[in-house]
């Protein structure tokens, strides 16, 4: 998706005029032009890619997480990435992808409609097409890999509020989320009309001219904002300063953490939609940054706290990774690095002197390594896109040669500010609504005995560990 | 007949199983445990938050002897648990009124 592919050009030509008209079978189409194939190889890439993005929520997010609670909420945090993942996947395809990749009308800065509701239309043979002008991939191939990014972004907000939410409310919240915040942000970021019509009307940030290669305003940013409004609302975790709550296997966060690395690269490579040099960028890119940031999260904690622990380390290359998504086809190997040698320290404050200053208890610090990773990030995507610094420039897809342009740091990193503000204020608020919303349908907390005895046992009735 | 009873390292009780079969005693009983002492545990630190672990992991060790068998059963103990370090532990020693095997019915030293 870079700043994104939505090819509406559905390619046979038949498919195109059954949808514009509304009639039954369409005629023949007079003097179309030659209907582009997708390459296999390029089809091969986003089924790959796809499946690696799958795999960053179940296993990869959710033992991450699930290391990082305490024993008795092990089978709770599995359950509640495993069942977010599953649900949204349906709503998705009911109407998700819809409301995402199609024309809204006028309403068409905030949100799509609903002509391929239900998938709708949508056949083996339709395609959409990529950054590249009469190059396609299928549309299937292109619904499942935009499927798991809606599946894994409300995911990612549950490390905020851990271990103390009702997982009736949590669902209900996840599914308004999707439907009200997420479905309309990605709408708003990547909806566009693909090079061969890039003139028509795009999303509300596409028009910012906002620079978001893989999802750093979508996903993390939107998410960690989520994640920081439920933690506040939902409130602290009961015994939460007074007693320990450490993590109780960092043998499986690591093991997640490292899943996430991997299937990273089909949600940061795979975004290009091609499998070609882009593709190739955004993957250096992301290896780089990451092995930065975890580099650079270890020697902060190891300067600071006198020990460079596991956690840190692997908690450096999440931010990373959040960091170098919106960048990843825009910057350069060696801005990567930068990246990611900057993004952990201002993580480590965030995680460490705000969070205890302010007091909130972002229990898995969603917020203080997604939402600060993602701003970071956004906004250095904006200077590290500089030819100058190595970056690739602004690729102006309307043209068939590709021809890379720079407007100057300063217009570059306004509209990535604006990016930024838009995503806070639409996540920040609209979440707020829905918790209050959540709340007062069903409750968002469990009662106090419930949190002391876990999750596990009181809202799924299982253990996660037999001893 | 006594009792000794020592609280030592974990990693230690090889050695103090070993010291003590070499002098001729026939049983034991451990125990892991938790405890401190002037040791106070140390501190962990997880992200921003710091924790102190005050109970430290130790093993507690149990060997009922005859009365003339304490000094170098203690000796034994000591010489096998020791690091040098803050936390190698403690031993004590208590009386034992009786002692029954329960397969034969054998009493007091007979039934060590």
């Amino acid at each position: 998706m870079k700043i994104d592919a939505i090819a509406r050009r559905v390619l046979p030509a038949a498919a195109l005029c059954l949808l514009a008209a509304g009639t039954a079978y369409a005629q023949t189409t007079p003097a179309a032009p030659a209907v582009p194939t997708p390459d296999k190889g390029d089809t091969s890439w986003m089924l790959i890619s796809s499946v690696l993005v799958l795999m960053m929520s179940v296993p990869g997010l959710a033992l991450f997480y699930g290391g990082l609670v305490r024993t008795k909420n092990m089978a709770s945090m599995l359950s509640q990435c495993f069942a977010i993942t599953s649900m949204v996947l349906v709503l998705w395809a009911v109407y998700g992808y819809s409301l995402t990749f199609t024309a809204g009308g006028g309403l068409n800065s905030f949100i799509g409609g609903f002509s391929k509701a239900f998938l709708a239309g949508i056949t083996p043979s339709s395609t959409v097409e990529t950054f590249s002008k009469g190059v396609v991939i299928p549309e299937f191939v292109y619904i499942f890999f935009q499927g798991t990014f809606a599946a894994i972004t409300p995911a990612l907000i549950v490390g905020a509020f851990a271990e103390r939410i009702k997982f009736s409310a949590l669902l209900l919240f996840i599914a308004l989320w999707a439907t009200f915040i997420y479905f309309p942000m990605a709408h708003m970021v990547w909806f566009w009309g693909g090079p061969s019509a890039y003139a028509d009307p795009a999303g509300l940030i596409f028009s910012f001219g906002a620079l978001d290669f893989a999802g750093g305003t979508v996903v993390h940013i939107n998410a960690g904002m989520a994640g920081l409004v439920g933690c506040i609302l939902i409130g602290k975790r009961v015994g939460y300063g007074k007693e320990p709550l450490p993590p109780h296997s960092l043998t499986l966060s690591m093991v997640g953490a490292a899943l996430l690395w991997v299937g990273w690269f089909g949600f940061n490579a795979g975004s290009n939609l091609e499998s070609n040099g882009g593709a190739a960028l955004a993957a250096i890119n992301t290896l780089l940054a990451t092995a930065a940031a975890s580099v650079s999260w270890m020697f902060v904690e190891w300067a600071i706290k006198g020990k460079p622990s596991l956690l840190g380390i692997i908690s450096g290359a999440v931010a990373g990774l959040v960091a170098v998504t919106p960048a990843c086809g825009f910057a350069g190997p060696m801005g990567s690095i930068i990246l990611g040698l900057i993004v952990s320290p201002i993580c480590v404050f965030f995680v460490t002197t705000v969070k205890n200053a302010l007091g909130y208890d972002d229990s898995l610090d969603v917020f203080g390594v997604h939402g600060v990773g993602g701003i970071v990030g956004a906004i250095a995507t904006g200077i590290l896109v500089s030819p100058s610094l190595g970056g690739a420039g602004i690729v102006d897809y309307s043209t068939p040669d590709f021809a890379a342009t720079f407007p100057g740091y300063a217009t570059q990193v306004i509209a990535q500010l604006k990016a930024v503000g838009v995503t806070i204020l639409w996540s920040g608020i609209g979440s707020a609504i829905l918790y209050k919303i959540v709340d007062l349908v069903i409750g968002l907390r469990v009662p106090v005995e419930a949190e002391r005895e876990g999750l596990d046992i009181t809202a799924h009735g299982e253990a996660a560990y037999h001893s | 007949m006594k009792i000794v009873m020592a609280v030592i390292k974990p990693f230690k009780l090889e050695e103090v199983r070993e010291a003590l079969t070499s002098i001729g005693v026939q049983g034991l009983t451990v125990t892991e445990v938790k405890g401190y002492g002037r040791q106070k545990g140390h501190t962990e630190i997880y992200r921003g938050a710091e924790y102190a672990v005050t109970l430290l992991p130790k093993l507690k060790i149990e060997v009922v002897v005859p009365t003339e068998a304490v000094d170098k059963t203690v000796e034994a103990i000591v010489g096998a648990a020791k690091t040098g370090q803050i936390g190698d532990g403690k031993v004590f020693v208590f009386s034992v009124d009786q002692a029954v095997r329960i397969r034969t019915g054998e009493t007091d030293v007979d039934a060590l």
